[in-house]
């Protein structure tokens, strides 16, 4: 087989919006020609804007991690109810039997958000080396997987706090049983967002360009 | 600066490609790096009935309640703009926004925009503002959420059973088709809008573009 082309190697750029491959030359400026959008190479600025997004996500990851994100009450507490924070929501249902959705929250809100960090960091680390020659394909083909998978995973850490929204919307009965949001789950829908967008603005095409 | 239709550059790895002709449900991969380029995709009929169904069900999903639960004699129930307002009285409120856009507002415009587009491509006719709403469809759907709040209202619903009666709405049943219809809409059946309306010169690699020198592959 012989070795493929890249686009940017043959003054190709294959059109971020509706994927038309067009013969760019130098002339980037000119919009494509069947739905006028700006024609990029690459994304722009796609490494310091992610490394900037992934800083700002992991800033907001600790206190979403430590403060609480729900607060319950229900009559005959004496203490004023209780505060659960992402961790011991599902400690709680582990211990109520539901160990499935212990583990679903689990996967959603702990793993998923800790392996975007990682994955998008070594993802950088690696596009942003300097290489003498050719990257290695091998290892490129294996870190494009790692950002496929990224972008499939990303949203559904969201699900905590629609869980939140639920709950404290249905368990509205005053002075017996009522349930607040708390300022926990405004950092960790914050920390998804940042890192959902951090993934957007990396371009894995990077992965293969010798710098 | 010349357009080639008869190629298709991988956006993971930049690699060029020869556009393939696909029947629905295959799957052509990037032969460098093995992403999906392209996927055969759906005709516009049934992307219009998916984007009709698509409306149906959401307008179900957002008027009826979702879940409900009993408490020595009293009920509450919740429906899907119930759990982004009880977001807003709290320190919390700037997520009622967030959750309102990836549960309600943007599922909503998308399904919207893809029945205008879907239903004037099928009357053969290119829908007013298509650049604009192409573009929008295509920023929009990485945030709209509804197969995660399906995912959300089940946990809820355990959640809730533990220390509640409780009892499903219509609405998970129109949320969970919802889910389902939207999953089964690929970001390729839209992009075939495109070339949906173009002249066949440019669906069938134009002769002169095929022999030009750049879809040349070889070393280097």
């Amino acid at each position: 087989m012989s070795a493929p082309v890249r686009a940017a190697e043959a003054g190709l750029v294959g059109c971020h919006v509706c994927g038309l491959v067009v013969a760019a030359g130098d002339a980037q400026a000119l919009g494509c020609p069947r739905c006028d959008s700006e024609l990029q190479r690459r994304k722009p600025n796609s490494i310091s804007r992610a490394w900037a997004l992934l800083c700002a996500g992991l800033v907001c990851y600790v206190p979403a991690n430590v403060l609480p994100v729900m607060h319950t009450m229900s009559l005959g507490d004496t203490n004023g109810g209780d505060d659960s924070t992402i961790m011991s929501g599902v400690i709680q249902f582990w211990q109520n039997g539901s160990q499935e959705i212990a583990v679903l929250i689990f996967l959603a809100s702990i793993l998923i958000p800790s392996t975007k960090f990682i994955v998008l960091g070594i993802l950088l680390v690696c596009a942003g080396r300097r290489r003498s020659g050719r990257a290695v394909p091998a290892r490129s083909v294996r870190l494009v997987r790692l950002y496929r998978f990224l972008e499939i995973i990303g949203y559904w850490s969201m699900l905590d706090v629609l869980v939140v929204g639920l709950v404290t919307a249905v368990v509205q009965f005053r002075g017996v049983s009522e349930a607040e949001p708390r300022v926990g789950i405004f950092y960790f829908g914050t920390v998804v967002i940042l890192t959902m967008l951090a993934t957007q603005s990396f371009d894995p095409r990077l992965l293969w360009d010798g710098r | 600066m010349r357009a080639h239709p008869e190629l298709i550059a991988c956006m993971s790895c930049d690699t060029v490609n020869r556009r393939p002709r696909l029947e629905p449900g295959e799957v052509a991969v990037c032969a460098a790096c093995g992403g999906t380029l392209l996927r055969g995709h759906k005709s516009v009929q049934q992307l219009a009935a998916l984007a009709l169904t698509a409306a149906v069900l959401y307008l179900l999903a957002n008027v009826t309640p979702m879940i409900g639960i009993d408490l020595s004699g009293r009920h509450s129930d919740t429906t899907l703009w119930g759990s982004v307002l009880a977001f807003t009285d709290h320190v919390t409120a700037p997520m009622a926004l967030v959750v309102a856009m990836a549960i309600v507002v943007l599922p909503g415009l998308q399904i919207a925009i893809l029945c205008w587009l879907s239903l004037f491509t099928l009357a053969g006719k290119r829908a007013p503002l298509f650049t604009d709403l192409m573009r929008a469809w295509q920023s929009l759907r990485p945030w709209c959420m509804v197969e995660v709040g399906m995912l959300g209202i089940l946990v809820s619903y355990v959640k809730l059973k533990s220390l509640f009666h409780v009892d499903v709405g219509v609405g998970i049943w129109a949320m969970a088709g919802l889910a389902i219809v939207l999953t089964a809409v690929f970001p390729g059946d839209v992009q075939s809008l495109w070339s949906e309306l173009e002249p066949s010169t440019d669906r069938d690699a134009d002769p002169a573009a095929a022999a030009g020198p750049l879809p040349r592959s070889g070393p280097g």
